[in-house]
């Protein structure tokens, strides 16, 4: 928590903003001080992409990570968490590469309620704007992502509330 | 303020000490429902289910609007506090993950200007 907030604090790091955009998308911004071609190359390329889709503080750590980037590749990343029994798989298709500004894919891992990923690499100055989008099929698949999140808080209430009231 | 926020902790707790009522509102997390079709799944008479969905709306749990002659529920305004915890929780991974790609992209910048120079000089 401590580092986050000190790395947070160094010149030259710019903020990352998320909200809901609509009932059915939700958007994460951040520009970054390189060419659009350099940050691309970082989402697409596997040996690149382990390098910072896990930070230190989640715990988790790659087992695989396979990228076909190519409209129509796939995609795969493995993850081993310490709390977790069994390894996470996350997977799905490449719908649209266009280096070094666009990539969309899908979220497979959930069924059909997942999510399709569009990212565009907007270069200006040098700089580069990426807008991660997620748009899932309907209000209520991503009204069940956000509430999915936060079950396990709600079930400890709940379980608490129970204990209290036998 | 402090006494504002006991009496709705108060309301909330009641609201939550009743199965059926806990029940509804993990039906409405999923999806909005009619009063009737809660009534039914929880296999109650429809004046049970309007007070348990009264109840839930005095805390704040549980939202209802009426369109023609059916009344629907949602989640209520409380719902709104959690979403915004959950995607200030979704921003902070992005942030801890940009974070990362960043000092990655410096080094491949740096690597990049290197080479360029390399192959120049």
């Amino acid at each position: 928590m401590t580092t986050q907030a000190k790395d947070e604090a160094l010149p030259g790091k710019h903020p990352t903003t998320a909200g809901r955009k609509s009932d059915r998308e939700l958007v994460v911004t951040r520009t970054f001080d390189a060419p659009a071609r350099i940050v691309f190359e970082a989402w697409t390329t596997s040996d690149l992409l382990k390098r910072w889709w896990v930070p230190k503080s989640l715990g988790m750590s790659f087992l695989s990570c396979e990228i076909d980037a190519r409209t129509g590749g796939t995609y795969r990343f493995v993850f081993a968490h310490p709390a977790a029994e069994q390894p996470m798989a996350f997977f799905g298709r490449y719908l649209e590469v266009t280096p070094p500004s666009r990539l969309v894919w899908t979220n497979e891992e959930g069924g059909e309620g997942g999510a399709i990923t569009t990212v565009t690499f907007e270069e200006k100055d040098g700089r580069t704007l990426v807008v991660m989008s997620d748009l899932y099929p309907s209000k209520e698949a991503l009204d069940e992502a956000i509430a999915s999140g936060s079950t396990a808080e709600y079930d400890e209430a709940f379980a608490q509330l129970d204990a209290l009231l036998a | 303020m402090v006494q504002h926020e006991a009496r709705r902790l108060d309301a909330s707790f009641a609201a939550l000490s009743d199965a059926t009522r806990r029940g509804v509102l993990e039906q409405l997390g999923r999806k909005d429902a009619s009063i009737t079709h809660l009534a039914s799944r929880f296999r109650m008479t429809l004046t049970g289910m309007k007070k348990h969905v009264g109840v839930l709306e005095r805390a704040g749990l549980v939202a209802t609007r009426k369109i023609g002659r059916v009344r629907t529920c949602t989640l209520g305004p409380r719902r709104l506090a959690e979403e915004t915890a959950w995607i200030e929780d979704y921003r902070k991974l992005w942030a801890a993950r940009f974070d990362e790609l960043d000092t990655l992209v410096e080094e491949l910048k740096q690597k990049e200007k290197s080479d360029d120079h390399t192959g120049k000089g």
